[in-house]
Parts: structure tokens; C-alpha cells; sequence
């Protein structure tokens, strides 16, 4: 193969942790408290991507939003394996990072959360697949495609 | 690139709690803390003075699992932690009928957090339970009524924490030094001016709770100053009530976890003393106030089946009002359910007092350790509801399926009373 398609995107690691799968975009955060069912799948009727299932998702989206039970939301959805395989964000969201951060210490899951700037952050688009490795103890996040 | 992830300095005793010396639960709580203070870019941890811990409802397995672990662990609480409500009433069992699941498992997840050395409180209120950090003081709360009290009406120092963060923070003693534990974070960037309104309609409790919908629907997660509201903190509880409910208001409608109300919260002598130069500025009118109002009414029908305060817990100095309001006048309607959600601390001292007793013999029930809004209590034939809380009003149709009508104390002993919804439009005409 002469041409390298890959591409290498990196960014901030906010939580530790490896994936791979398919991007789901949302356009707008989504509140895991309320927001999302205990199946992954988005229950807020006035969000743009109403129906849609994170499961076994690379989750794409701006910043968090709402309560701060999200936390253990998050941690449920971890724990049942119902929950998105990595969230990446443009800015980053302290109860989302603390969902993951109980859930490696008592599911011993660790699910990444992975930071990136507004540039990087628009070359995702939605259902492509990606690799995220935000390796422990290491300062930047790489997102594959 | 630039990070925060070497930027976090950890003092040697930090390091060796983080590194095992205090047993494992330390060691696991401050992993918690540390990854939160990295990704948040903090360059230090902060020691707290008191925790108030809101991981005592329910929510889901994964609450139990890390709260039982940590007891498992050897956990301990290092500072003063008060607990927030809970999905059980401890002292009434028989008023709260959730399934098998909840019963048991929110039972267990409550007598953890008392296993790991938190006091019972098991209150929205601990800061009309005892609970009163001092000025200035840092302090890690969680449950958004208390972050918003604790850091606007006593002026002590939470940055907004919630589920698991809370217990972590409470056996480390430690917070990520970050949010509004920050001086400058404390500035207001936005001033609603309440100047050109009748001051006649804030004697209205109503009038609080519809101002804790516009400022939450105006400031978001954003710090507000308010000028041009009446009150005074040392008038016997009055306006500390107002502004209970006004904050746990505006933290549901919007994200409010400080707010200013000049000349009267302890940060704010002055407009000068607590904005920033490019503050937005809001001249708010009686019609803003009416129509934030409005949102907290889902039905116009005067049909009434029950009357619910205390959410926030209702505080001494409510019940003391309710007391006067209810005097020697007749009981309630037969058919009208009246709760009020309180703490046991303050149902205790209402008690000793004689309040609680005029209320009781009216008719009423009391509700302790949970809330109405959050655990089922009321009879499952109940479709309109009225409050004078703003909390509840936002709450509860979304939560339990039923219509609300807000109130003021007045107008909800005359409508329970009555048997159907009164209230007093003139204020509002």
C-alpha cells in the first residue's frame, strides 16, 4: 500500500483506559441522570439524538450536563456493561470522570475519557471507527481512525 | 502539549495516604481525589473542615458497592460528615412504601454510611441541624439546596461535589483546590437588579421560590448578584428561610451553587465588594417574577388531595410559623394528605417547643430522614398537590406523575383547610 489513510488525533487523558469501537456524535451533551436509561439509551425526548443507544460506544460529545448523580448513573451503566466504551469530550466533565474512576476501583473497568481541542475534536464524525488509548501515567490520549 | 497532569503537587503526608499509609480505604478515596484534581488541572489539594454526604439515597447497586467497600475497607470519616436524606424514614417506617429492592438495599447503603462514622442527620438541611460551617471555612457538600446555602448564606467555601466524591473527601480530609474555592471564583459575572418591583410581593413566600426559578433560569451554573431584595439574616430566621428556598430553587432550575444577594449574604455588604467588571446586567420586572411563578403551577383546577412543605426540611422557625398560622383554627380537611419532610434534629426541638403539637393536631403528618419528592410516600391516588417550595413544585410532577400548585404557608393551611386550592391573587394582580 503506497498511501497511509491512518489518522492520529490526540488529546488530554482525563481517565486511563483503551477502546475501540464506533463513534456515536451527539450534538449536544446528554445528562446521564435522567437522561439516559439504565440500557444506554438516551430517554431525554428534547435531545437531538432522542433513541439513540451508547452501548459498546465510542461517545462523542461537547461537555457533560446536570446533576451530579450522573455519577453514579455512569457507574451503574459501567458496572452492567451498558454503558459507552470511551467518552471523549471537548471539555471535560468532573462527574463523568468520577463515574469512571469508581468504576475501575471497585469494577476494576476502566473506561477512558479523553479530552481533545476544537480542531482535533471535528475531525470525529458520527459512526466511524476509532482506537482510543489514554494510557495510565501518560500525558496524551490518541484516537485512531 | 499543555496538561494538568504534572501540574498536582502533593504534600509528603498526601503522597503516603495516596501510597497506602493509612490503610487502603485512604489509599482508594485518595486515587478518587487525585484523578479528579488531574483531569480538573488543579495544582494542589485543599484540606476541608466538615463533609455534608448525599450519597444516602438509592440510586442504583453501584452506590451500595463503593460505600460497603469502603466500610469493608476499613474506612473511617476524618472530619465532621452530616448525612443527607435517605430513601428510607427511619423513625416512621410504615410511611414510605417502595419495593423490596429499595427498602433493603437503601437501608444498607444508609447504615454504611453510619458504619463509616458519618452523624444521622439524614437531612437536605444540616444547616438547620446543626450543621454550620464557619465563614470562610473550606468545606466539601454535596446535594445542590446545601452547596448553594452553605457557600451563599454562610459564606463557607464548597466547590459543587456530589455522589462518591463526598465520602473520598470525607476520609482524606482533602478537595482538588479548584471551582469556588477560589477567590476569584466566588465574583459575580451577572447582576439581576429587583429594584423597580413592589417590595410588597417578596413578603410573600411564593414570591422566593419564583425568584429561585428566574435565577436559576438566568445564571445557570453561573455566580449572580441580586440587588434590590428585602431581608435581613438576623430577623429570626425569615429571611434565612427565603433564601433556603429561593437557593434550592434556583440550583434545580439551573445549576446555582453561589449566590449574592447584596446586603445581605455574609460576601456581599456591597455590589462593589462582589462583581466583576463585565458583569452582565438584568433589570429584572414584576412580570419576570409572575411568569417564573407560573412554571411552578402544572394545573389551574382548584381540586386538592394533599399539601406537601418542608423541601428543603422544613427548619424550627417554619414550624414555628405554621404554629401561628394554624392557631386555634379547625383541623384540616378529611380528605387532604398534609406532610411536612423535616429532620429529626428538628422535629425533635419543634417538638419540645409546642410547635409541632399544633400541627399534629390539625391533622398533619411529619415525614423525617427522607423527602415526599424522592421516595414514595404519598398515597398513590394523589393527582394535585400544593406547596409553597419551589424545590418540590419542580420536582415532583416529573418524579411522581402528579400536578402541582404552589403556594405560600398561608394559603396552603387555608386551602388544606378548605379542601381545595385558595389562594390570593391580589399581590399578584
Amino acid at each position: 500500500m503506497g498511501l497511509n489513510m491512518t489518522t492520529v488525533l490526540s488529546g488530554k487523558v482525563s481517565h486511563p483506559g483503551t477502546a475501540e469501537g464506533e463513534v456515536l456524535l451527539l450534538t449536544e451533551p446528554v445528562s446521564f441522570w435522567g437522561g439516559v436509561d439504565h440500557h444506554g439509551e438516551i430517554i431525554d425526548v428534547h435531545h437531538a439524538q432522542h433513541k439513540a443507544k451508547m452501548t459498546n460506544k465510542i461517545l462523542v460529545m461537547p461537555s457533560g450536563r446536570g446533576s451530579s448523580s450522573a455519577t453514579a448513573v455512569l457507574a451503574e451503566l459501567i458496572r452492567t456493561g451498558d454503558g459507552p466504551l470511551a467518552i471523549v469530550m471537548l471539555q471535560c466533565d468532573t462527574i463523568l470522570v468520577i463515574g469512571a474512576l469508581v468504576s475501575a476501583e471497585i469494577y476494576d473497568i476502566s473506561m477512558p475519557i479523553v479530552e481533545l481541542d476544537q480542531e482535533q475534536y471535528a475531525q470525529l464524525t458520527d459512526g466511524m471507527n476509532v482506537k482510543v488509548d489514554a494510557i495510565s501515567d501518560h500525558d496524551v490520549a490518541t484516537i485512531t481512525f | 502539549m499543555s496538561s494538568g497532569s504534572h501540574s498536582l503537587t502533593l504534600t509528603a503526608e498526601e503522597q503516603a495516604m495516596l501510597d497506602g499509609a493509612d490503610g487502603p480505604a485512604v489509599a482508594m478515596c485518595m486515587r478518587i481525589i487525585v484523578g479528579v484534581a488531574r483531569a480538573n488541572g488543579a495544582e494542589k489539594l485543599i484540606e476541608i473542615e466538615s463533609v455534608h454526604a448525599d450519597g444516602t439515597l438509592y440510586h442504583g447497586e453501584a452506590g451500595l458497592d463503593f460505600t460497603e467497600k469502603l466500610v469493608a475497607l476499613g474506612g473511617k470519616v476524618k472530619v465532621k460528615t452530616t448525612t443527607n436524606v435517605g430513601s428510607l424514614d427511619l423513625l416512621h417506617p410504615n410511611l414510605v412504601h417502595g419495593d423490596e429492592t429499595l427498602m433493603s438495599h437503601g437501608r444498607r447503603l444508609m447504615d454504611a454510611h453510619i458504619a463509616l462514622g458519618c452523624e444521622p442527620t439524614w437531612s437536605c438541611a444540616p444547616y438547620q441541624a446543626g450543621h454550620r460551617p464557619e465563614f470562610g471555612s473550606h468545606v466539601a457538600w454535596a446535594e445542590s439546596n446545601a452547596i448553594a446555602f452553605v457557600n451563599s448564606v454562610l459564606g463557607a467555601r464548597s466547590d459543587r461535589y456530589g455522589d462518591f466524591l463526598d465520602l473520598s473527601a470525607a476520609v482524606t480530609g482533602r478537595v482538588p483546590f479548584g471551582g469556588l474555592h477560589h477567590d476569584e471564583a466566588r465574583k459575580a459575572v451577572l447582576v439581576l437588579d429587583f429594584s423597580e418591583i413592589d417590595s410588597r410581593v417578596f413578603s410573600e413566600d411564593a414570591a422566593w421560590a419564583a425568584l429561585g426559578v428566574l435565577l436559576g433560569n438566568r445564571a445557570g451554573t453561573r455566580v449572580a448578584a441580586m440587588v434590590g431584595l428585602p431581608g435581613d439574616l438576623a430577623d429570626g430566621g425569615v429571611t434565612e428561610d427565603r433564601l433556603k428556598g429561593m437557593g434550592a430553587t434556583s440550583a434545580s432550575a439551573g445549576g446555582v451553587g453561589l449566590f449574592h444577594v447584596v446586603g445581605i449574604t455574609p460576601e456581599a455588604p456591597t455590589l462593589e465588594a462582589i462583581v466583576t467588571p463585565n458583569a452582565e446586567y438584568l433589570k429584572m420586572t414584576a412580570a419576570d417574577v409572575r411568569e417564573a411563578r407560573d412554571t411552578l403551577s402544572t394545573t389551574s383546577s382548584d381540586k386538592l388531595d394533599a399539601v406537601s412543605l418542608g423541601t428543603p426540611h422544613f427548619s424550627v422557625d417554619e414550624f414555628r410559623a405554621l404554629s401561628e398560622v394554624i392557631g386555634d383554627g379547625p383541623k384540616f380537611a378529611e380528605h387532604i394528605d398534609f406532610y411536612i419532610s423535616t429532620s429529626r434534629d428538628v422535629m425533635a426541638r419543634s417538638k419540645k417547643l409546642g410547635y409541632l403539637d399544633v400541627f399534629l393536631n390539625a391533622g398533619g403528618r411529619v415525614v423525617t430522614d427522607t423527602c415526599t419528592y424522592v421516595t414514595p410516600v404519598l398515597n398513590r391516588n394523589v393527582r394535585n398537590v400544593m406547596t409553597n417550595s419551589g424545590k418540590w413544585a419542580w420536582y415532583a410532577p416529573g418524579n411522581l406523575g402528579i400536578d402541582t400548585v404552589l403556594g405560600s404557608l398561608s394559603e396552603c393551611v387555608e386551602s388544606a383547610r378548605a379542601g381545595k386550592v385558595v389562594r390570593d391573587e391580589s399581590l399578584w394582580a
